[in-house]
């Protein structure tokens, strides 16, 4: 069952479109993470559900009621902030139940519910302090509780860890994946990092000048991005591009600066495209193998080592393919050095190719 | 052979740059204090040692009839009743017009900041430039239209008065002040259910004693000092202590009592400089924000 929808969304700032005709489903129960680059419109899409700008045009949905011209406060929904927004002068029970008391609920129940998120979130014992006595991490559990005590199906999340150091961050990435396990309701979180989109969410949306670019499950994203701009966007540290020719018909290859890669095993998004035209072939720097087994690939070819990234687990070494720039992952354990040769190899099959005007996946 | 330098530098106790810091300082100092000086000094003599002439010479026989006078039986004009009439009616004027011209600049504040509502620039914007026109240039309309309201010469119009001419800067003050606290607290409160007013008094209000505090300053030493708009729209019966501190001491019959005069003088500038003891850094920062209006 849909638990959000959005039909024809639209918003502009006078003359500026900020999104554009945008249409997103997003089922009972999922969490949906919307990732971009700053100024993507991601959180202005989420203020937008949440109530909190007025939409130009299109209609809103949340669990089938058409919330489009509702209050935030009437669209049963919890939201937790990046900078968290506490309420500096009340205690941290005064900060969960404020939205409780607005809402005319009864004393007990406001005890009741408040009670649970605590324990939830593990922050009974801050209760009666202030959020200025409370650490960054405690400071988000008591937003996120915040949101809990309201008992919605909906949680909106903008940018909730991005205040946090990179330590806290990755805990409250967890506590947060537990959180919907364990509640099962729908979340949708605004993030700009990819780690946090790729590990929380079930669905991404990756969002570019107020349009959805891909709207599709984590591993799909990474395996077959639909353009050049996601597989860009997605992938630490990001994909290799070879600009060359691509050879279609029934052997399709691709034309490297003297280098054929046989492309007989890629899938092509639609039937094999005819004759020969420019594109890029977009390969992952985790993709491509090193030593005696890459040559077992359908591609190999020697390369000299230019520059190493040791980076503990792995080591990223850079060198040139073709006279272009190109990256790879190798096991931390193994010492490359400067000057190298290296036999490299990978497989069509983990590519993406990528036509190079248009820059959408072949 | 000298010390090998190690930790923190040592300080010399009269570098040149600390020698001229309180030797400007002491200037400044002895500059202002004179003159309060002579005026404690005066006040406190008798009208014979007054004579004298010797104006920086501590009184022989201190004597507080001169402050006894000044605030029970000098004659400002037609009454002699002292000073403490006009101070009751500078009270009546203060207080009311300090609540209301807050109470409305604050929600003002609050709105343009938050509630951004159609207009909301050009409302601002002509606000702010209504601060920078003499206010000379308004008083007859002004006398016009409080006549048309039928509360010229009353307290109704002084206050009336002194409200509106709060607006502009108070409003600067409190939009400045709430555009300064972070949006999304406003967007949380909104989702948690709160309106308009409970907004503004729930969590707001709560966050802003300081700029209030500045702002109460900022009122009352401008109220209580203002001259001109008394004269002109309290009447008779209801002038300031300003406007009686000047008819006592420009009263032209008579021996000039320089001694009252004083008294009087010290007893009117009390309520600012005792404003200005109890808030010791709010006023600075009402000063400031005083300044924004040139």
């Amino acid at each position: 069952m849909k638990s959000i929808e959005i039909k024809d969304l639209s918003l502009s700032f006078g003359d500026f479109k900020v999104l554009e005709k945008l249409n997103l489903d997003i089922y009972d129960g999922e969490f949906l993470v919307l990732l971009g680059a700053s100024g993507c419109g991601k959180s202005t899409l989420l203020n937008c559900v949440a109530g909190l700008l007025d939409i130009s045009d299109g209609q809103i949905f949340i669990k089938g009621k058409n919330v489009t011209w509702k209050e935030p406060k009437d669209r049963d929904i919890g939201m937790v902030f990046q900078s968290y927004a506490l309420y500096p002068q009340m205690s941290v029970r005064g900060n969960l139940s404020f939205g409780l008391k607005n809402a005319r609920i009864p004393k007990p129940e406001i005890e009741k519910r408040v009670a649970r998120a605590a324990e939830i979130l593990q922050i009974e014992s801050l209760l009666h302090r202030k959020p200025a006595e409370l650490s960054g991490g405690q400071r988000q559990r008591v937003a996120i509780g915040r949101a809990l005590v309201r008992e919605v199906d909906v949680f909106l999340f903008d940018e909730p860890l991005s205040n946090l150091d990179a330590k806290l961050r990755a805990e409250l990435r967890v506590e947060i994946k537990r959180l919907h396990q364990k509640l099962n309701n729908t979340m949708i979180y605004v993030t700009h990092d990819q780690i946090e989109a790729l590990t929380l969410a079930d669905r991404i949306a990756i969002m570019r000048g107020g349009k959805v670019q891909q709207l599709d499950t984590p591993q799909v994203i990474y395996n077959h991005p639909v353009n050049k701009y996601v597989a860009a966007f997605i992938g630490s540290p990001g994909m290799n591009f070879l600009t060359g020719r691509l050879v279609a018909g029934e052997n399709p290859g691709f034309k490297l600066d003297g280098l054929d890669v046989d492309l007989s095993r890629y899938a092509f998004k639609d039937t094999t495209p005819s004759g020969e035209s420019e594109a890029w072939l977009g390969v992952r720097p985790e993709h491509i193998h090193v030593g005696p087994e890459a040559a077992k690939k359908a591609f190999s070819h020697a390369v000299e080592v230019e520059v190493v990234e040791p980076m503990g687990s792995d080591t990223l070494v850079w060198s040139k393919l073709a006279n272009q720039e190109f990256r790879f992952r190798m096991d931390g354990q193994q010492s490359v050095k400067v000057g190298e040769e290296l036999m490299i190899g990978f497989d069509p099959v983990s590519a993406s190719l990528f036509d190079s005007k248009t820059e959408v996946r072949l | 052979m000298s010390i090998e330098p190690i930790g923190t530098r040592p300080r010399r106790t009269f570098d040149p740059t600390r020698i001229m810091i309180y030797l400007v300082l002491a200037v400044a100092a002895i500059y202002y204090l004179l003159p309060l000086y002579v005026m404690i000094v005066t006040s406190l003599k008798g009208m014979p040692e007054v004579r004298l002439g010797n104006i920086f010479a501590p009184p022989v026989e201190v004597t507080f009839e001169p402050w006894a006078k000044a605030w029970d039986t000098a004659c400002t004009g037609l009454y002699c009743e002292g000073l403490k009439v006009g101070f009751w009616n500078s009270m009546q004027i203060l207080i009311p017009s300090v609540v209301i011209s807050i109470a409305i600049a604050s929600v003002n504040g609050y709105a343009l900041s938050f509630w951004r509502f159609r207009g909301a620039e050009v409302f601002f914007t002509i606000l702010i430039f209504g601060s920078f026109i003499p206010y000379q240039v308004m008083l007859y309309p002004l006398v016009i239209i409080t006549r048309e309201l039928g509360i010229f010469g009353s307290l109704t119009g002084v206050i009336f008065i002194h409200t509106i001419f709060g607006m502009p800067i108070l409003t600067l003050l409190f939009r400045n002040y709430f555009a300064s606290l972070p949006q999304e607290l406003f967007k949380a409160a909104r989702v948690d259910g709160a309106g308009f007013w409970g907004i503004f008094f729930k969590i707001m209000v709560p966050m802003s004693p300081p700029i209030f505090v500045v702002a109460i300053i900022l009122q009352v030493t401008g109220i209580w000092n203002d001259f001109l708009f008394g004269v002109i729209f309290a009447g008779t019966k209801n002038f300031p202590m300003t406007v009686q501190l000047n008819n006592i001491v420009n009263s032209s019959q008579g021996v000039k009592e320089y001694n009252v005069n004083m008294a009087a003088t010290i007893l009117t500038g009390a309520v600012p400089l005792a404003i200005y003891f109890l808030s010791g850094k709010y006023f600075v920062r009402g000063i400031a924000a005083g300044a924004v209006k040139g």
